[in-house]
C-alpha cells in the first residue's frame, strides 16, 4: 500500500487530521532539509510536502519564491534532491509528496520523472501548474506505479471541474483555501469551512487544506473539518529567520514552531 | 491579378481571417500550446474563451472593434515603399508596414482595444498587464484611460530604467506601474507577477496579455486581434504590386507583430516568412534571447513552446538591447510554424540592430523601434542576395522614440 493511503487510514482510525508541513528542498541546503524532515517527523508531522525549487513559480508568494531562489543559487538540482530522498528512506517511512512545476516534469519527461521519483522513495507529487485535463497519460503512469498525483481544488473551481478533478485525484485532494497565491495571512476566508464541507461531500478522498494557513489557530480551525492541514510559507519564514544560525539551532527552533502548529491542528 | 485561392477549413476555432485551422479545442498547436496554469485561474480561462468565441461571432462587437481601430488607432496603417533603402541595398523591393503610425506608436494597441472591449463585455472592473519595452503597457493604459477602467501594469525594474519615457507615459494615462524586483527584473518576471496578481484578483480583473504567449486562449486571441496587420498588407500589396510578396520579415519576442503579419499568408505557400530574434551580445547562455533558434521545447507562462531552459526546466537568463525581445519564451504557434517548416527563424545581434536603427533613420526618415530594427537589420543582410523583382514586406512594429535614450547611451551621446 502507498504510504499516503496507509497514513490517512491510520489517522482516520485515530480521528485526527494529518499535519503536512511544506519545506523547500535545498534551503538553506539539502543536509538541513533532511534534518528538518526528520525533526518534523519526531514532532508529529504525518506527511511531508517537499518543494522542488523552480525559477518561475506562479502560484507562490514572496516567501516561497525567495526560498526557491536561495535553493537554486545554492545549486539544488532535481538529481540531488532525489539522492537526498533516497538517503532519507534509510531512516524514515514518513510519506513524502513532492511539489514540482510541470516545467521541470515536462523537461525531464513525465514517465521518467515518475519512475525516478518512485526509485528515490517519493510517494506522490503535486503539480501546481498542471490542470487535470492536460496530461491524462501522466495519471495512468502514476497509477501503474501506485504513485499518487495530488490534485488541487480552488474556491473558483466550478462544480463541473470539481467532478472532473475528484474523479482523477489520487492520495488526497489539495484544497486551496484562498483565491490567491501562497503566503502568510492574518485571517482565513469566512466561507472556508463551508467550502471544505462541500468538497468533502463530493468525494471519499481525504481533503487537505493549504495556502495561507499560517498559525496554530488557523491549523486548529482547519483541523476540525479537513483531513489534513498544510502549512508552507509560515515554516519557510522561520527557516529564513534562522538561516544564519548554526544548523542545530535552526532545526531545533523551526521544529518547535512546527510542533506548535501540530498541537493546534490536532487540538 | 494573381492570387491563390485560400482554403478555409470550417472548424470551431478557425480564425476570422483566412487559413487558420489551429489551435485545437484545448489550445494545442501540434505539440505546443495548451493551458499549464494553477487550478485557481482555469475557470477564468474557460470563461474568457467562451466570451471571446461569442464576441467573435457578434457583429456588434466586431463593428465596435472596427470603429475604434479606424477612428482611434488610425487604421489602416500604410504600406510604404522604402525606396532609398531598396536602392541602397540593390536587391529586392522593400515595403514597410507602418505599425509605428498607429496611435501610441506600435502594433500593441490592436490587441489592447480588442481585449478591453472583451473585458467590458465580461463585466470586469479592473485591467492588469505585463510590459517589457513598455509599448504594451502604454497601449493597455491608453485603452483603459479611454474606457475609464482601473489599470495596473507590471514592469521589471531593469526595464523601468531603460524605458523611462514609457513609464512616464503610462503614469500620465492614469495607470499604476508596479515595479517587479524578482528574478531578472525584466519581461519574464513582470509576466510572473501579473499572473500572481491574477491568481488573487481573477474574479473582477481581466489580464491583458500583450503577446501571442500564455495559456489558451491567449495565443489564439491575441493573434486574431493582430491579424489585421497581415490582412491589410495582403490587400495593400495586391493593389500596389498585383501579387503577393515573396518574403515577410518581422521581429519575434513573444511574436505578436510577426504572427499578425504572417498568419493571413500561412496558406499562400509562395510567401516565405522569416522571424527575427534577438541575438544580443553572442551565442553564450545569458547573452541572447534567441528562443526559436537555440531553445528546446518546454513549458513557460502557461503553454508549451520553445524556451530557453536548463536540464531541470529552470528558465535561463536572456539578454537583448531591446526590452521587447528580452524574453526566454515565444508563442506556441511560432514554435509550430518552425517545426512544420512554414516559417524560418534567424537572429540579429544588438550591434546589428543599432546599426539598422540608424540606417533606417537616415535613409527613410523613420526611426524604428529597436525591436523592429532587428527585422530591418536582417533585411539589410538578406535583400542584396535577392533579385530586383522580389518583394519583401517588413513589419515596422513600432516607433523608436522610446529607444532614443538607450541608443544614445550605446552610441556615447549624452542627452
Amino acid at each position: 500500500m502507498n504510504r499516503i493511503d496507509k497514513k490517512f487510514q491510520e489517522l482516520k482510525a485515530k480521528k485526527t487530521p494529518a499535519f503536512i508541513p511544506f519545506i523547500t528542498a535545498g534551503d538553506p541546503d539539502l543536509q538541513i532539509t533532511k534534518d528538518l524532515i526528520l525533526e518534523f517527523e519526531k514532532r508529529g508531522a504525518d506527511i511531508i510536502e517537499l518543494g522542488i525549487p523552480f525559477s518561475d513559480p506562479i502560484a507562490d508568494g514572496p516567501i516561497i519564491q525567495a526560498s526557491y531562489y536561495r535553493a537554486l543559487v545554492k545549486g539544488a538540482k532535481v538529481s540531488h534532491i532525489f539522492d537526498m530522498v533516497s538517503e532519507l528512506r534509510k531512516k524514515t517511512e514518513i510519506p513524502i509528496v513532492s511539489m514540482v512545476s510541470y516545467s521541470t516534469i515536462f523537461k525531464k519527461g513525465f514517465s521518467g520523472f515518475i519512475e525516478n521519483s518512485v526509485i528515490a522513495g517519493l510517494d506522490g507529487l503535486t503539480i501546481p501548474d498542471l490542470p487535470v485535463e492536460e496530461n491524462l497519460e501522466l495519471f495512468e503512469v502514476a497509477r501503474k506505479h501506485n504513485f499518487k498525483v495530488v490534485c488541487f481544488v480552488a474556491p473558483t473551481t466550478t462544480d463541473q471541474r470539481m467532478a472532473l478533478i475528484t474523479q482523477r485525484a489520487q492520495g488526497f485532494l489539495y484544497y486551496i483555501s484562498v483565491v490567491g497565491i501562497t503566503g502568510i495571512r492574518d485571517k482565513l476566508p469566512d466561507d472556508i469551512i463551508q467550502n471544505i464541507n462541500k468538497l468533502k461531500q463530493m468525494t471519499n478522498i481525504p481533503v487537505a487544506v493549504g495556502f495561507g494557513v499560517s498559525t496554530s489557530e488557523h491549523a486548529k480551525l482547519i483541523g476540525t473539518v479537513a483531513d489534513g492541514v498544510i502549512v508552507g510559507s509560515a515554516i519557510m519564514r522561520e527557516i529564513e529567520n534562522y538561516a544564519k544560525e548554526p544548523p542545530e539551532k535552526l532545526v531545533r527552533c523551526v521544529g518547535e514552531f512546527v510542533g506548535q502548529l501540530i498541537s493546534g491542528a490536532k487540538g | 491579378m494573381v492570387m491563390t485561392k485560400t482554403k478555409v477549413k470550417a472548424q470551431e476555432y478557425s480564425d476570422i481571417s483566412e487559413g487558420a485551422t489551429l489551435p485545437d479545442k484545448l489550445g494545442h498547436f501540434g505539440r505546443f500550446g495548451g493551458k499549464f496554469v494553477p487550478e485557481t485561474i482555469m475557470p477564468a480561462l474557460d470563461e474568457l474563451e467562451k466570451a471571446y468565441l461569442e464576441a467573435k461571432k457578434d457583429t456588434s462587437f466586431n463593428a465596435e472593434l472596427e470603429y475604434y481601430l479606424r477612428e482611434y488607432v488610425g487604421r489602416p496603417s500604410t504600406l510604404y515603399y522604402a525606396e532609398r533603402l531598396t536602392k541602397k541595398l540593390g536587391g529586392a523591393k522593400i515595403y514597410l508596414k507602418r505599425e509605428d503610425l498607429n496611435h501610441t506608436g506600435a502594433h500593441k494597441i490592436n490587441n489592447t482595444i480588442g481585449q478591453i472591449l472583451l473585458a467590458i463585455r465580461m463585466g470586469k472592473k479592473r485591467i492588469i498587464a505585463e510590459t517589457g519595452a513598455g509599448q504594451h503597457g502604454v497601449a493597455t493604459a491608453t485603452a483603459a484611460a479611454m474606457f475609464g477602467i482601473e489599470c495596473d501594469v507590471y514592469m521589471g525594474e531593469e526595464d523601468i530604467k531603460r524605458q523611462a519615457l514609457n513609464v512616464f507615459r503610462m503614469k500620465l494615462l492614469g495607470a499604476t506601474v508596479i515595479p517587479v524586483a524578482s528574478g531578472s527584473k525584466t519581461l519574464k518576471d513582470a509576466t510572473n507577477e501579473a499572473l500572481r496578481d491574477w491568481m488573487s484578483s481573477v474574479r473582477n480583473t481581466h489580464y491583458i496579455i500583450g503577446s501571442v504567449v500564455g495559456p489558451h486562449p491567449y495565443p489564439m486571441m491575441v493573434r486574431d486581434f493582430q491579424v489585421i496587420i497581415g490582412k491589410e498588407v495582403k490587400k495593400q500589396i495586391l493593389e500596389k504590386e498585383h501579387r503577393l510578396p515573396d518574403y515577410l520579415i518581422a521581429c519575434v519576442g513573444g511574436g505578436s507583430n510577426s504572427m499578425g503579419l504572417f498568419h493571413p499568408f500561412i496558406e499562400d505557400k509562395e510567401v516565405n516568412m522569416i522571424g527575427v530574434e534577438a541575438g544580443g551580445l553572442g551565442t553564450e547562455i545569458g547573452q541572447h534571447a534567441s528562443t526559436l533558434t537555440s531553445g528546446e521545447i518546454g513549458i513557460l507562462h502557461g503553454s508549451a513552446s520553445y524556451v530557453l531552459q536548463d536540464d531541470d526546466g529552470q528558465t535561463l537568463p536572456v539578454h537583448s538591447i531591446s526590452a521587447g525581445l528580452d524574453y526566454p519564451g515565444v508563442g506556441p504557434e511560432h514554435s509550430y510554424l518552425k517545426d512544420i517548416g512554414r516559417a524560418e527563424y534567424v537572429s540579429i545581434t544588438d550591434d546589428e540592430a543599432v546599426k539598422a536603427f540608424q540606417d533606417c533613420a537616415r535613409l527613410e526618415g523613420i526611426i524604428p523601434a529597436l525591436e523592429a530594427a532587428h527585422a530591418i537589420a536582417y533585411t539589410i543582410k538578406f535583400a542584396p542576395k535577392l533579385s530586383k523583382d522580389k518583394i519583401i514586406v517588413i513589419c515596422l512594429s513600432g516607433s523608436g522614440d522610446k529607444d532614443s535614450f538607450e541608443v544614445a547611451k550605446k552610441l556615447g551621446y549624452k542627452i
